[in-house]
């Protein structure tokens, strides 16, 4: 029998490796580092500096940057505190509201998809007495708004719910949660630190009281993130979950990382002016390589919705083959796969086992996620590739040799170990 | 992670890979795993009757790369082997052939069991009782 190793021809212009790996991290913009530089260099000062032009110099940068991001989200600059990123984002907005509100209610409402930075936030305050729902998905990844309804009791406070997920890319209703939430006179933060940059999203037209973004997921630097806190209609309050000089309003203490945020400030402009090419670029790509490798492979399996995802977003189950086996051969090729081989706890992907997926599909996952800077050619060999490693593990797959012959493999009593 | 490059070379290059004949009398089968875990192996063995050695074994594996390369290297090292002999293979020593990290282990483990899977099925189909190979083994 053959071997596993492939001899695909690397098209001209394409080399190797090829980053497809987006969600995780995207490479930073030339044109964001340029604008960075100076601030390394000679503009070095301390935006709280008051009284000298380094100070100031450094101040004005930062508006700026404030600026940037506001107009991308539709938000005014006022309303956006710069953090170390969106983890801290993400921790910012729930403990400062949940402690800003205790008084109102203690209960949260989550849903079962987000990223650790929210649920693991959300896991410490049920210890400190908050009563968190997490809301299940459905098959499509989507939250159910009737089972959001029911889950809102007078004693809720907030709602976290994440504009688009970092595995399956899929998208959350957030402007009819957004408007529940108002109706209901709870706080809505989303989590949007995929979504921003990638597909339009505006706080006032989406009902979003408070936002998560993130600068590495949008070309921009990493270790630099922002929060989008409301100011009117209605005003929410956040309590500091870092004390110090009082920076940001009171909000979030320390120096601010001035390169920093003149890069975040930067990427979020490239990201406005560019956004509506960028994606129909990238959905022209991803669909490009999901029609390529459902023509050529049998048992592939697209987690999520189509309909409701990012456009640089495909995550696919290739079943069968086991996920870690399957990067270990395209090893010229940055993905990341949902299958427990690949994680420390040997735990598949608790996203997709949300959807409903039996562990064997969530093993046989793979997550492009494209970018700015993947082109065609690099799409064909990444298709290419995966079809010949898929097939030559299949070869080698004893399931789906049985599946083949006829097998129902629910029907084997298979030894737990 | 890092592979060593002994699984690179059995993930590039495995050995015997395939299926036997299932119901033939001198086949053994183990299929051990399930595919909820990540892994499923089934490593088959064809014997001699007369002689217990184990002429062919054959595999396919679903599951990561050091599972693949467990199981390759597996059926190398039993083929040649009379069936007792085979049962001496302890997953240890897969993992220091192919120098498999700590998070590993339980693909070797995997390997061995498939192996005393694929005997004891053999075993079974030809009425060869445990205790009275077991004895003979103990000299
Ligand atoms: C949805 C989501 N939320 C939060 C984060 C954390 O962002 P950061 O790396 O800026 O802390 C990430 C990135 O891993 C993410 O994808
Ligand atoms: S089969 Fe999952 S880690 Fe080896």
């Amino acid at each position: 029998m053959g071997t596993v190793t492939s001899n695909v021809e690397v098209p001209v212009g394409v080399s190797l490796p090829i980053y497809m790996d987006n969600h995780a991290t995207s490479p930073l913009d030339p044109r964001v580092l340029e604008a960075m530089m100076p601030y390394f260099t000679s503009k070095f000062g301390n935006a709280a500096s008051r009284n000298h032009s380094f100070g100031w110099e450094a101040e004005q940068a930062v508006e700026t940057a404030r600026e940037q991001i506001a107009k991308l989200i539709g938000a005014t600059s006022k309303e956006i505190i710069f953090t170390s990123g969106a983890t801290e984002s993400n921790n910012l907005a729930i403990k400062g509201i949940a402690e800003m509100y205790r008084e109102r209610g203690n209960h949260i409402i989550t849903q079962v998809t987000e990223h650790k930075a929210v649920l693991d936030t959300c896991k410490r305050l049920e210890k400190y007495g908050y009563r968190v729902t997490y809301l299940p998905v459905k098959a499509d990844g989507l939250i159910d708004m009737e089972d959001l309804r029911r889950a809102m009791d007078d004693k809720t406070i907030l709602v976290s719910i994440m504009a688009a997920n970092n595995e399956i890319g899929v998208l959350q209703p957030i402007r009819e949660i957004g408007k529940l939430c108002h109706e209901k006179g709870v706080i809505f933060h989303t989590d949007a630190v995929q979504a921003v940059g990638k597909v339009p999203v505006n706080v006032i037209a989406d009902n979003i009281d408070v936002l998560s973004l993130s600068g590495h997921k949008v070309y921009g630097p990493k270790g630099v993130g922002a929060l989008y806190v409301r100011r009117r209609n209605p005003r929410v309050q956040i309590a500091a979950q870092i004390d110090g000089g009082g920076h940001e309003r009171g909000m979030r203490s320390g120096t601010l990382n001035v390169p920093g945020i003149v890069g975040l400030g930067k990427a979020c402009e490239i990201a406005r002016e560019e956004m509506d090419s960028e994606a129909a670029y990238l959905r022209g790509l991803r669909d490009r390589l999901k029609t390529k490798l459902e023509s050529e492979l049998d048992y592939v399996h697209v987690n999520g919705s189509m309909e409701h995802r990012l456009p640089g977003n495909l995550n696919m189950s290739f079943v069968y083959v086991e996920g870690e086996s399957l990067l270990m051969g395209i090893n010229d090729i940055a993905v990341s796969s949902g299958s427990a081989c690949t994680s420390a706890t040997l735990e598949p992907s608790y996203v997709l086992k949300a959807l409903g997926l039996g562990d064997d599909v969530a093993h046989s996952s793979i997550r492009f996620g494209l970018g700015r800077f993947n082109t065609q050619a690099e799409v064909d060999y990444v298709a290419d590739k995966v079809i010949d490693i898929v097939k030559k593990l299949r070869e080698l797959s004893p399931l789906y040799e049985m599946v083949k012959e006829g097998i129902d493999l629910t029907k084997i009593q298979w030894a737990a170990h | 992670m890092a592979y060593s490059d002994k699984v690179i070379d059995h993930y590039n290059n495995p050995r015997n890979v395939g299926q036997l004949d299932k119901a033939s009398t001198e086949v053994g089968t183990g299929l051990v795993g399930a595919p909820e875990c990540g892994d499923v192996m089934r490593l088959q063995i064809r014997v001699n009757s007369e002689t217990q050695v184990i002429e062919e074994a054959k595999f396919k594996t679903f599951g990561c790369g050091s599972a693949i390369a467990s199981s390759s290297l597996a059926t190398e090292w039993i083929k040649g082997r009379t069936v007792e002999d085979a049962l001496a293979i302890k997953n240890t020593d897969i993992v220091k052939e192919l120098s498999l990290p700590p998070v590993k282990i339980h693909c070797s483990v995997l390997a061995e069991d498939a192996i005393r899977a694929a005997i004891g099925d053999w075993k079974k189909k030809n009425s060869v009782a445990e205790t009275a190979n077991a004895a003979a083994v103990a000299h």
